[in-house]
């Protein structure tokens, strides 16, 4: 295979996945305990939430949308239903009131999107920040922490227990993983999420009911969201709203792009995800094990990310000929 | 029935539906929903909050808008250009940091921080731009990372200087008079922004790189194909963006002169929310300093409202959501159905009454009567001329023409068998007549009066008249020049038909009915063109009258010709000639015995006679069916008239079988000949005169010698 060849057949998915391979490589050699059994789980751990929130992100993605929302349904679903539970709502309802109501966010985000024709990253962006206001204003009173009540029950397990060893929210993660890759690879409904994301106007003319395709990619990462949202409660037993004014949106999007996944649609799988959350992982790891200070982290980590984009852009060069109109 | 009647006659009369179209059509409608926004929020927030209008409220608004309607202005300029810019929340964090930084620990002077920190932050919009305009990146990822660097820069920074930023301070008359005062009276920002507003919108409007700006945003393929250097200008303006932030954070420093970390934080989305609610599109194309403007007063009333009004905290995000939400929604409505919109309301008829036609029954004895006079009409040109509107001989006898390809076609006597081009045009020729240095003078539809002299050079006389006051359309510009006389002092009177349509869409005019035409007078001596007669109704032939003191004119929807005296006792009146035509009178000319023709290019029908007295009926007719379906007058048959000073028609001449001539638009006497065109018609025609003085021409009956 000669070097232009290999230059060929480089992707950003393989890019990113060697520069993983790399930095564990090296972290490995340079860095006492990186390792070690639990280091390796911790880390996954720790990039858990993100990649189900990643997951999320992709199958809107994958249907030439993009969800800026996720983080503030995730946050204020979640902290309404431990707030019900604390006004002695039983557990379950409050928790189905939670899912509903993340649910309900999205089906919203949906309609104005696919009826309403508002571009995605509006009508996302417009409703994190309605969602994060409404819920603060009149769901949420009085605190921005809501701290996990100790009547969960069970539910708590999933974000403390372990599974043959290994924590629960790598062992809902992985499960979550299959789910959504079982779901794109092998559904019709999956398929048509790839098939809109490729060309909107021809599937429409091909059958597929486009418009409550869109409004259910949007409900279904409005659901993953809440599941993240109880995984993130749990193991840290209670939920900052402020969590909607960080940088955790952008990491999500970081995640999902990173892997390969194309922001213009009907590009990537799960694989994708699961290899951007892994870089993510083995970065923040190994920065918080060499104690690089949290800013410099945020610094390398976008400065990695626009290297992949960079490097795809020169792999990949964007056609001015046939480069759409108003795609930013 | 008659009260109703004047009831409909009065309402069409006195209340201009047609201004609707018109105001539609204009460009600047854009703006008319943000500023109906805009007023409401200052009228909700006014009398909502106490002392909103009051001298200091004002004030601090004022001081504050300064800044933040420049990080507006720097978004919209990016979202013009076909981008979008998320750094700039950073950005402005990094200028109001770098400003205080440099003069309270560099110990810099105003004079020269100021110039410096745009530079860095231009320099951090230079790199959006290398990566976005050269590397051609996704502006939104990339400004995204742009971003957190940018911020996690000025985290940095604040960690380690922040302590020591706080104990200094800095002072000097030049930076109170940035950060407290202003020129008389209004704040130093604001005074900024009214000069970067001003700058701005003359450039992007009135230069040269502000229209490849938008060319790129509104076509970024066609402006690369055009050879416009994309990369380049885009770069330029994530730069200029960039500058702009760093001017902002300058004034946000002298304003407050402190530094945390949550400055700027979420000034992308506040940003981003005004330049969408001011009308900005995006993915580019649209967009203007007013819209940014109107966008960024409306977000800090809005904020700052809600802030006043002492709501919880997460009542501020809740109301930008949802004003984002509504402004886009609104926008995205906008855009997709104001087209729609303005074709289902430009056509809005009027309320005509046409007076009953004359009879044209063979047995009727009237004037009119059907005859077959025009049945053995000779043919000259079958299907080498298209859509001859107007023809006309020199006194070479030489026949011109004009053709819908743009070109005057000449054909030589004495069978007229051969043709050339005489003159290349490029737009339809319409109108033509002599001028006395036997110059071809042409009304030439959508592009105004030509002339063509004798070495066959073409030039344009005049394309544009006065602009009415009152106009909402600009009538300045000629859609549709029609038909031309001269008088015998060389004044050049000229119709145009409609001020509302183009020259394809001519037929539509009909419908409306309305007097939309004019009567124009170009002075040679002056060179100065003046519009003499508005409100015609579809204007059309023009004739100089044999004693050169009037002109005569057809109105072809309103199925007369008048005449407006131009000279003598009673210049300037108008007087009617002839009405209660049978058809839709077109060209008039001179006739050898003094009398005039005058061609009808259609008849009349009973049921669009109902229709004209309908308004509503018409109307809805143009809104619900295709437009191949309305009801048009009945162009397919006509006839040509001769008649005279007094306005008694002398004689018709009919083609019955409309074999030859189905739609007679013009005709002319030359040496006992009759030459007939028609704009539908593919020839030329030419019949005999009976006991007509076979040596008389147009041209020498204008202008005598030969």
């Amino acid at each position: 295979m000669n070097a232009r060849k290999l230059f060929r057949y480089l992707n950003q998915e393989k890019i990113v996945f060697l520069l993983t391979v790399l930095l564990f490589v090296a972290f490995s050699l340079t860095l006492n305990n990186f390792l070690d059994g639990n280091n390796i789980l911790s880390l996954i751990r720790s990039v858990a939430v993100l990649g189900i929130l990643g997951l999320g992100m992709l199958i809107v993605v994958l249907g030439r949308g993009i969800d800026l929302s996720l983080v503030a349904t995730m946050a204020i679903s979640i902290a309404w239903s431990m707030q019900l539970i604390h006004e002695g709502m039983p557990v379950y309802a409050a928790l189905t009131t939670g899912l509903l109501f993340a649910l309900g966010v999205a089906l919203f985000t949906g309609i104005l999107v696919a009826y309403a024709e508002i571009p995605p990253l509006f009508a996302t962006l417009a409703m994190a920040t309605f969602v994060y206001g409404f819920g603060r204003a009149h769901l949420i009173v009085g605190t921005d922490v809501v701290y996990m009540p100790k009547t969960m029950g069970w539910i708590v397990m999933l974000g403390q227990g372990k599974l043959f060893g290994v924590p629960m929210p790598i062992v809902v993660a992985a499960a979550m993983a299959l789910i959504v890759f079982l779901f794109l690879k092998f559904t019709k409904v999956g398929n048509f999420v790839y098939a809109i994301g490729d060309n909107l106007a021809a599937s429409r003319i091909g059958g597929i009911a486009v418009r409550p395709m869109l409004v259910l990619q949007y409900v279904l990462s409005g659901g993953i969201a809440f599941v993240a949202g109880i995984i993130t409660a749990t193991s840290v037993e209670a939920m900052n709203t402020r969590i909607v004014n960080s940088n955790m949106i952008y990491d999500v999007i970081l995640v999902v792009v990173l892997g390969g996944v194309g922001l213009s649609g009907g590009r990537g799988n799960v694989r994708n995800v699961i290899v951007g959350t892994l870089l993510i992982g083995v970065l923040m790891n190994g920065m918080t094990i060499m104690d690089i200070q949290y800013t410099v982290q945020n610094v390398i980590k976008s400065l990695i990310l626009l290297l992949a984009i960079v490097v795809d852009s020169i792999v990949n060069p964007r056609d001015e000929q046939t480069g759409q109109q108003g795609d930013i | 029935m008659a009260s109703a009647n004047t009831l409909t006659k009065l309402r069409y009369r006195f209340i201009p539906d047609h201004v609707i179209g018109e105001i539609l059509s204009k460009k600047w409608i854009d703006n008319a929903i943000p500023f109906l926004v805009l007023i409401c929020v200052i009228v909700v927030f006014g009398s909502l909050i106490p002392n909103f209008f009051s001298g200091s409220n004002l004030s601090i608004t004022s001081r504050q808008l300064g800044e933040f309607a420049l990080v507006c202005i720097a978004m919209m300029l990016v979202i013009v250009v076909g981008g979008i810019d998320l750094s700039v929340g950073s950005n402005f964090a990094l200028g109001n940091f770098m400003t205080l930084a440099l003069l309270n620990l560099a110990g810099w002077s105003v004079w020269t921080t100021v110039p410096a920190v745009i530079l860095i932050c231009g320099s951090v919009g230079l790199l959006n731009g290398v990566l976005v305009g050269y590397l051609r990146l996704r502006a939104f990822l990339t400004t995204l990372v742009t971003l957190i660097i940018v911020r996690a820069v000025v985290d940095m920074l604040l960690l380690k200087y922040a302590q020591a930023m706080s104990m200094s301070f800095y002072q000097s008359d030049a930076w109170d008079l940035m950060g407290l005062g202003g020129f008389f009276g209004i704040p130093f920002s604001f005074c900024v922004l009214i000069v970067v507003a001003i700058v701005g919108h003359i450039l992007l409007t009135r230069s040269r790189p502000g229209w490849r700006l938008m060319a790129i945003g509104g076509s970024r393929r066609s402006a690369h194909n055009i050879g416009l250097s994309v990369r380049r200008t885009v770069c330029a303006t994530y730069t200029i963006s960039g500058m702009l932030c760093g001017l902002a954070g300058v004034l946000y420093a002298a304003r407050l002169s402190g530094a945390g970390t949550d400055t700027g934080m979420g000034l992308e989305i506040s940003a981003l929310t005004a330049a969408v609610l001011g009308g900005n599109s995006l993915g580019g194309g649209r967009g203007s300093i007013v819209k940014a403007l109107i966008g960024a007063v409306i977000v800090l009333v809005m904020t700052n409202g809600v802030l006043r009004l002492g709501l919880n905290s997460g009542s501020g995000p809740m109301v930008l959501g949802l004003t984002l939400i509504f402004a886009v929604f609104v926008d995205v409505r906008w855009l997709k159905n104001r087209d729609k919109l303005l074709n289902k309301v430009y056509v809005s008829p009027t309320y005509i009454e046409l007076p009953e036609p004359a009879s044209t029954s063979a047995d009727s004895g009237s004037a009119f009567a059907l005859n077959d006079r025009l049945k053995d009409v000779e043919i000259i040109g079958l299907a080498d001329v298209e859509s001859p509107e107007d023809v006309i001989l020199d006194d070479d006898d030489y026949l011109y023409c004009g053709t819908r390809h743009g070109d005057i076609v000449r054909f030589a006597p004495p069978d007229y068998k051969t043709h050339e081009v005489y003159a290349h045009i490029g737009g339809s020729p319409l109108g033509m007549s002599w001028d006395k240095d036997r110059n071809l003078l042409v009304c030439v539809g959508g592009m105004g009066l030509y002339k063509i002299d004798r070495s066959r050079t073409v030039t344009k006389v005049t394309d544009e008249t006065n602009r009415s006051k009152l106009s909402v359309v600009d009538d300045s510009r000629l859609r549709l020049a029609d038909d031309l006389d001269i008088a015998p002092d060389g004044r050049i009177y000229f119709s145009e038909a409609t001020i509302r349509y183009e020259m394809h869409d001519w037929p539509v005019d009909a419908l409306e009915s309305r007097g939309n035409g004019r009567l124009i007078c170009f002075d040679p001596k002056t060179g100065r063109t003046q519009t003499v007669l508005r409100n015609l109704i579809f204007p059309n032939g023009i004739c100089t009258a044999q004693d050169g003191q009037s002109i005569l004119f057809a109105e072809s929807w309103a199925c007369r010709i008048s005449r407006y005296y131009i000279d003598g006792p009673k210049a300037g009146t108008v007087e009617r000639v002839l009405d209660r035509l049978p058809g839709y009178p077109d060209n008039i000319n001179r006739a050898s015995d003094g009398t005039y023709w005058a061609a009808i290019m259609g008849m009349r029908s009973p049921a669009l006679d109902v229709a004209l007295r309908m308004p509503g009926f018409r109307k809805r007719m143009a809104r619900r069916i295709a437009p191949d379906q309305w009801l048009y007058p009945n162009l397919n048959i006509g006839c040509v008239i001769r008649f005279d000073d007094r306005g008694e028609v002398l004689e018709t001449l009919w083609d019955q079988g409309a074999e030859n001539h189905p739609m007679i638009t013009s005709m002319r006497e030359h040496k006992g000949y009759l030459y007939l065109g028609g704009i539908t018609n593919n020839r030329i025609g030419r019949i005999k005169l009976e006991g007509r003085d076979t040596s008389w021409s147009g041209y020498r009956n204008y202008w005598g010698r030969a």
